[in-house]
C-alpha cells in the first residue's frame, strides 16, 4: 500500500508513521502517548494486519517495557509497528483460504456446520474464542431456524463488510 | 461488544488443558490449523469494528463541540454589529433595533400579569389532565400515563405550574443539600435533552420519586430531544409534590439564549401556538431560579459541568443566582479598530467614528427606551443617535447581569450590603458571573492545571490538581458531573474523584451510547445501571449498530466538508504546485485537517470518504463535487452561496430565531435580505444582490412578503426532515 509520494522511500514511512500514530491516538485516552497493553491488538488489527495470538505476544514482548506496567509508549511502539507494516507482516486471509478453513470443519462437506460443532472447535481448539467472542460471532453467522452457520453466505455477508 | 481484551488470555489456557490431559496440542491437525485461522481473521474484523465505533464516536463529539463554539461566533457577529454597524436607512435603523429586543425583562408584578393565565379557560372538551394545586401524588400519575399517550397539557395548567415552581425554587438556597440517612439511596441522572422515553424507562427501572426514593436531576433537561416540554413538566411535579425528595440542578441549557440555537424555544412554540411566547418567559424566570449544585452529606458534590480553579463553595452559597437569566454574554468591545475593513452594504458616506462612544463593554440584546430619532438628513447626526441609543440599550442590558445600582428587581438594600461581605473581600458581579459559568460549562482533562474551554467558548478545563484542592478545601469525597456524553453513560476520571453520568441515551443516534443512573446509599459506593431505551437498538447486531451510527456520523462529515469547498480547495492546491488536479493521500489528509480543525484520524477514515484513486492520488476537484452531488437540493443556486449556507446554518437559524421576536416563524422579506447582508458582510462573503434574490425565489413564501424561515432551511435541508 505504499503511497505514491515525491521523495519515494522516505515520504512512504513518514506516511506509514502517521497512519500509526493515528491509530494509536484513537486508543489514548488520556492524551499522554500511552495505550492500555490490552488495546494493542485492536490497534495493530485495524493497521490491517491479521496476526495470531501468538503473533501478537511475540509483538509485546518487543514493545513492553522490562517492567510490564501494563502501558505500551508511543516511542516504542511506532518503530516496531512501522517495520511490521514495512515488511508486510501478518498477511490478510483470502477469501478462499477462509473458505477451505470453514470446510475443514464442516466433515460431511454439506455446506454448513452445526452450532454445536462450531462452538467446540473454535473454544476448545486453536487459540480459543471466549465466550462473548462466540457468541458475538454466532450472533451474525448463525441461521436461527437450522442453528447451523452456514458458512459460504457468512464469509460474503463479512467480506462485503470489510469494504 | 465485543472482546474487551483482543489480546487473548485463553490462549494460555488451552495449552494448560492440554497439558493437564498429557498430550500437547496437536498443531498439524487440520481442525487446529482451520480454528486458529477462523480466529485470525474473526478477532481482525472485531479489531476493525471497534476502531470504526471509536472514530465515529470522535467524529460526533468533534462537530457537537464546533457548534457550540458557532455560538461565540454568533456572539461575535453581534459585537461587530454594535462596533461597525451603521444604518443608512429607516429600514435599517428598525431592523437593527429589532434585532436588539429579545423581549423585556420583567418585574414580579409585571410578569405575573404578562403570564396570567388564571383567566384562561379550559374548554369541556379538553380531555387531558387537569391540575389543581398543591398538587397530588395521582396528579403525577396522570401526567404521566397522559405523556405517554401523546396528549398535550393546556397552557393554563402549564403556567399555573411553572409559576408554582418558581414560587418552590426561591425559597431554595444555591446549594441543595441531601443526606442519606433520610432516604436510604439517593438517585442521582445526568442530561437527558427532552428525551422522554429515557425518563420513562428510568422511573420503570428505579421506581418514582417518593418519600423513600430520593432523586437528583443534573441539568440539561431540555435541547435536542423533541419532548423537552414534557420532562420540564414532569419533573416541576414531582418537584412540587416530594420538595424533600427531588433535587434539581441547573445545566447550561437551562438558557433561553442556548434554547434559541438547540430547539427547546422551537419545540415550545410548535406546541402552543398561542400562548408559547408566555411559556417561554415563565420558563426563563424559572430557569434562573434553579439551584446551582447539590451536595449528598457534606461528602459528594453534584454540578452539571465541573469547576475551575477559582470555584468557591461558600461564594457560590452566597451568590444572587436568579440575576443570570443567561449564562451567555458577548464579548468585550474591543478599543476601536478602525482600520477594519469592512463591506458595508447601502452605505453612501461614511460616518466618523464617535470618539465618546468607546466605553462600556456590551452584551447582548439590551432594552431600548430611544429618544425620538433626528432627522435621516443629517447622516452624522443619525448614526450618532443610533450608536447612542443602541449603547444605551447596552448598557441597560449589562445591570441585567453586572453591578446595579438601579431600580433592579428585588435588589433591596439588604441584598445589596449581602454583596458586598462585610467580613470579606467586595465581590463583583463579573466575579459571580464566572462562578457561575465555571460551574455549568467546565469540563475535566486528563493533564493538570485549569485553562479556558475554548471549544465550548465557556467555563474551563480543569485537572486532577484542580480537583483534588476543591475536595480538600470542602472535605468532599467525589465530584459527580454530567454535560459529556459517555458511551456507557457514565465514566470516572482523575483516579475515580469525578464521575460524569449520561441519562440520555442513544444521544448521537441510535445505537450510540447507553444512558446510565448512579445510586448512593450512605456508605456513598456509586452503584450503576445503564440502559438504551431504543428497542430497535436491541435487535440489531453489534455490526449493524456500529454501521448504522457510522452512516450517521460520516454524512454528517461529509456535509461538513461540503461546507468547506472553497478553503479546501485552496488548501489543495497548495500541494499541487504543477496543477495537475490530484494529489497524494498523504497531504489530502493534512490539508482537510487544516481547514476543519476537528482533530479527527483522517488517515483511519479516508476509506470511507474517499472512494477512488488514481495511482494512489486523488482527484481532488471530482471528490469535491462528488460531495456536492450529495448535498445539493436546489440546482440553480450556485453552489458558493449553498456552501456558505451550511457552512453557517446554524447561525443563521438563531439569527432568524432572534429577530422573530413573536416566535411566529415568519420574518419579513426585507428582514429576511437584511440578516443575510449584514451576516455575510461580516463573514466577508461577496454576494451579489442577485445572489440573494436567487436564493429568495426559491422559496415559495406567501404572498404578503413573509418568509416561513422553517420552510426555507428545510428546503435547504440544513434541518432534519423528522424536526
Amino acid at each position: 500500500m505504499a503511497e505514491q509520494a515525491g521523495n519515494g522511500e522516505d515520504d512512504a514511512v513518514a506516511e506509514i508513521e502517521k497512519k500509526i500514530i493515528e491509530a494509536f491516538e484513537v486508543f489514548d485516552h488520556e492524551c499522554n502517548q500511552t495505550v492500555d497493553v490490552r488495546e494493542i491488538g485492536s490497534i495493530v488489527r485495524s493497521l490491517g494486519c491479521f496476526p495470531t495470538e501468538a503473533e501478537l505476544h511475540e509483538l509485546l514482548a518487543m514493545v513492553e517495557e522490562e517492567e510490564p506496567t501494563g502501558y505500551i509508549h508511543l516511542e516504542k511502539f511506532l518503530p516496531v509497528m512501522t517495520k511490521v507494516l514495512l515488511d508486510r507482516s501478518y498477511r490478510p486471509i483470502p477469501e478462499d483460504v477462509l473458505l477451505h478453513a470453514f470446510e475443514a470443519l464442516d466433515e460431511n462437506k454439506c455446506g454448513y456446520i452445526t452450532k454445536e460443532k462450531l462452538v467446540k472447535y473454535l473454544t476448545e481448539e486453536g487459540e480459543p474464542f471466549t465466550q462473548e467472542e462466540m457468541e458475538d460471532m454466532l450472533s451474525t453467522a448463525l441461521d436461527p431456524e437450522t442453528n447451523t452457520v452456514r458458512y459460504r453466505d457468512y464469509i460474503s455477508v463479512m467480506t462485503v463488510d470489510e469494504t | 461488544m465485543g472482546s474487551g481484551s483482543s489480546v487473548n488470555v485463553n490462549y494460555k489456557y488451552s495449552l494448560q488443558k492440554s497439558e493437564n490431559v498429557q498430550t500437547l496440542p496437536d498443531e498439524t491437525h487440520p481442525a487446529f490449523k482451520a480454528a486458529v485461522l477462523i480466529q485470525r481473521w474473526y478477532r481482525r474484523h472485531v479489531a476493525r469494528l471497534e476502531m470504526r465505533r471509536r472514530c465515529t464516536w470522535r467524529i460526533f463529539q468533534s462537530i457537537e463541540y464546533a457548534c457550540e463554539q458557532d455560538q461565540i461566533k454568533l456572539h461575535n457577529f453581534f459585537s461587530y454589529l454594535v462596533d461597525h454597524f451603521t444604518p443608512s436607512s429607516s429600514k435599517e435603523r428598525d431592523f437593527i433595533s429589532r434585532m436588539f429586543i429579545s423581549g423585556e425583562s420583567f418585574k414580579e408584578a409585571e410578569l405575573e400579569k404578562y403570564c396570567d393565565y388564571e383567566s384562561m379557560e379550559v374548554p369541556d372538551s379538553y380531555t387531558g389532565p387537569r391540575l389543581s394545586f398543591p398538587l397530588l401524588p395521582d396528579q403525577a400519575t396522570a401526567l404521566l400515563e397522559a405523556f405517554k399517550q401523546k396528549q398535550q397539557l393546556h397552557p393554563r395548567y402549564v403556567l399555573n405550574l411553572l409559576h408554582e415552581t418558581r414560587k418552590h425554587l426561591k425559597q431554595l438556597p444555591n446549594i441543595s443539600h441531601v443526606s442519606t440517612c433520610y432516604s436510604e439511596e439517593v438517585t442521582v441522572c445526568g442530561d437527558l435533552h427532552g428525551q422522554l422515553d429515557d425518563l420513562f424507562l428510568i422511573f420503570y427501572k428505579n421506581g418514582l420519586p417518593s418519600p423513600s426514593k430520593s432523586y437528583v436531576f443534573n441539568g440539561d433537561f431540555v435541547d435536542r430531544g423533541k419532548q423537552s416540554l414534557e420532562i420540564l413538566i414532569i419533573l416541576f411535579t414531582f418537584l412540587l409534590i416530594y420538595p424533600n425528595e427531588v433535587h434539581l440542578n441547573r445545566g447550561n441549557h437551562e438558557d433561553h439564549m442556548v434554547n434559541l440555537r438547540y430547539g427547546f424555544t422551537k419545540e415550545v412554540m410548535q406546541k402552543y401556538k398561542v400562548h408559547g411566547k408566555k411559556i417561554l418567559k415563565m420558563i426563563q424566570n424559572v430557569f434562573c431560579w434553579l439551584p446551582l449544585a447539590t451536595l449528598i452529606d457534606q461528602k459528594v458534590l453534584i454540578i452539571h459541568g465541573g469547576i475551575s480553579d477559582t470555584t468557591d463553595l461558600d461564594v457560590l452559597e452566597k451568590i444572587q443566582r436568579n440575576k443570570f437569566i443567561s449564562v451567555l454574554r458577548g464579548k468585550k468591545r474591543k478599543d476601536s479598530n478602525r482600520n477594519v475593513e469592512i463591506q458595508e452594504i447601502n452605505r453612501e458616506s461614511k460616518t466618523e467614528a464617535d470618539p465618546a462612544e468607546k466605553e462600556a463593554a456590551p452584551s447582548l440584546f439590551p432594552q431600548p427606551r430611544p429618544a425620538p430619532a433626528p432627522s435621516m438628513s443629517n447622516r452624522q447626526e443619525f448614526s450618532r443617535w443610533v450608536r447612542q441609543t443602541v449603547q444605551e440599550q447596552i448598557e441597560w442590558c449589562r445591570r441585567l447581569v453586572d453591578i446595579s445600582e438601579s431600580e433592579e428587581e428585588e435588589l433591596t438594600y439588604s441584598s445589596v450590603v449581602s454583596l458586598t461581605d462585610l467580613d470579606g473581600p467586595c465581590r463583583t458581579r463579573e466575579e459571580d458571573w464566572k462562578q457561575v459559568l465555571d460551574i455549568l460549562w467546565s469540563d475535566p482533562m486528563p493533564q493538570e492545571g485549569c485553562r479556558a474551554n475554548t471549544v465550548r467558548g465557556g467555563g474551563c478545563y480543569f485537572g486532577p490538581d484542580v480537583t483534588q484542592k476543591i475536595l480538600e478545601k470542602h472535605n468532599l469525597q467525589f465530584l459527580i458531573r454530567s454535560h459529556e456524553c459517555k458511551q456507557e453513560g457514565y465514566e470516572f476520571c482523575h483516579s475515580r474523584k469525578v464521575l460524569t453520568i449520561f441519562s440520555a441515551s442513544n444521544y448521537y443516534e441510535i445505537g450510540s451510547n447507553r444512558g446510565a443512573y448512579v445510586k448512593l446509599g450512605p456508605d456513598l459506593v456509586p452503584h450503576f445501571v445503564q440502559y438504551q431505551a431504543n428497542k430497535t437498538a436491541h435487535t440489531l447486531t453489534m455490526t449493524q449498530r456500529i454501521s448504522r451510527v457510522e452512516e450517521s456520523a460520516f454524512r454528517a462529515l461529509r456535509e461538513k466538508l461540503f461546507a468547506h469547498t472553497s478553503a479546501l480547495i485552496s488548501a489543495f492546491k497548495a500541494y499541487d504546485k504543477d496543477n495537475t488536479g490530484r494529489i497524494t493521500l498523504s497531504n489530502w489528509a493534512t490539508a482537510v485537517e487544516s481547514v476543519l480543525r476537528l482533530g479527527l484520524p483522517w488517515r483511519m477514515l479516508r476509506p470511507q470518504l474517499v472512494r477512488s484513486t488514481v495511482d494512489g492520488m486523488l482527484e481532488y476537484k471530482s471528490w469535491l463535487d462528488d460531495l456536492a452531488m450529495e448535498q445539493r437540493s436546489q440546482e440553480h443556486i450556485q453552489s458558493s452561496l449553498l456552501e456558505v449556507i451550511y457552512r453557517n446554518r446554524s447561525n443563521l437559524e438563531t439569527i432568524f430565531r432572534i429577530i422573530d421576536r413573536d416566535h411566529s416563524g415568519l420574518i419579513s422579506f426585507e428582514e429576511f435580505h437584511q440578516t443575510w447582508k449584514l451576516f455575510s458582510s461580516h463573514m466577508n462573503i461577496e454576494l451579489t444582490d442577485d445572489g440573494i434574490n436567487d436564493l429568495v425565489r426559491s422559496i415559495d413564501f406567501n404572498k404578503d412578503g413573509n418568509i416561513d424561515f422553517n420552510e426555507f432551511l428545510e428546503a435547504f435541508r440544513l434541518v432534519k426532515q423528522s424536526q
